[in-house]
């Protein structure tokens, strides 16, 4: 089956580049930890932070949760949604449900707090319709960049995403 | 604060396996996470919503929080200066309230690049029982030797 001219003209294009709307900061670095209970002490000491990397800096799987939207801003009146290309893929092919399969993420300078990242995505690729134990619809491949305030790249994340729609 | 530990590449072999490390889940565990990670969908906090539009049992644990939890496994084991390059990961099955995750990893390359840099290739797996839920193979940056720092690592040096 055919992809729709819109989702073949989103493959290799950058889009959605954006600005994160807040500083990454030491708050959501403790967040973050303590929800894993990640007791390293680059997060935590100021003195191994200064030793090690020369200051403080947030752990690196951090970096998609710079990006995410707030769940709620005055003014707008629809949900934002983090990772747009995916839910234009849903929408585009019709495949009201979604998971993800695989994510790879590669990381560059180290994210410090103050830092103001900037990020864009890339559709690299869709495939054919495929079955599995979901139900029927297709893998997609998006690349989403990130590099900070002074152009310095910060990482890449790669999601493999399944659209579907549920078996009868 | 006492000196952070150092794990060196020199001491690190093929085969080697990492300590294993087994966490109890709760919703909190799973809320916690996908609130960390500033992921606001239903399915990670709404069981309703988790049962009737994904046809799973309960809330389940995010993509970005499961990162975070493999990030942790490898920084217990490295100590501050491990710099993760790499991670790749694969959903296999969700992992959800009452769940007892079971994190292990073994070494499968130790190599050093033409920059210089000492890496590590691990593969880790994320299991509850006998069920894989998640396997991922990290690759990480450890001091060479003694007074070796992957961390000052930058531009050309620094090829994760």
């Amino acid at each position: 089956m055919s992809l729709p001219d819109e989702v073949r003209a989103w493959i290799g294009r950058e889009r959605y580049r954006q600005t994160g709307g807040f500083d990454v900061e030491r708050g959501y670095v403790f967040t973050s930890c303590a929800a894993v209970e990640n007791g390293n002490p680059l997060f935590w000491d100021e003195e191994t932070a200064r030793q090690v990397t020369g200051g403080w800096i947030a752990p690196p799987a951090m970096l998609s949760a710079w990006f995410r939207p707030h769940h709620w801003a005055p003014g707008r009146s629809e949900v934002a949604q983090p990772l747009q290309v995916h839910f234009d893929l849903k929408r585009a092919l019709g495949l009201p449900e979604a998971v993800m399969t695989d994510n790879t993420i590669v990381f560059g300078e180290p994210v410090r707090p103050g830092d103001r990242l900037e990020t864009w995505q890339v559709l690299r690729s869709v495939s054919e319709p495929k079955r599995t134990k979901l139900g029927e619809g297709r893998f997609w491949v998006i690349d989403v960049e990130y590099a900070n305030q002074r152009g310095e790249w910060v990482g890449t994340e790669s999601y493999t995403g399944f659209g579907y729609r549920r078996g009868a | 604060m006492a000196e952070p530990p150092v794990r060196l590449a020199q001491a690190v072999r093929p085969g080697d396996a990492l300590p294993e490390l087994a966490v109890d889940v709760t919703a909190t565990t799973v809320v916690l996470g996908a609130m960390a990670s500033r992921d606001w969908r239903p399915m990670h906090h709404d069981r309703d919503f988790a049962q009737k539009r994904n046809g799973v049992r309960d809330i389940f644990l995010n993509t970005p929080n499961q990162a975070a939890w493999f990030e942790r496994y490898l920084n217990d084991w490295t100590g501050p200066y491990g710099r993760l390059g790499r991670l790749r990961f694969r959903m296999r099955d969700s992992v959800f309230p009452g769940d007892r995750m079971h994190f292990s990893g073994r070494v499968e390359k130790v190599e050093r690049d033409a920059a210089g840099c000492a890496w590590v290739e691990v593969a880790l797996r994320l299991a509850v029982g006998e069920r894989t839920c998640t396997e991922c193979q990290a690759r990480v940056a450890l001091p060479a030797a003694a007074g070796d720092n992957p961390w000052r690592r930058r531009g050309d040096d620094w090829r994760p």
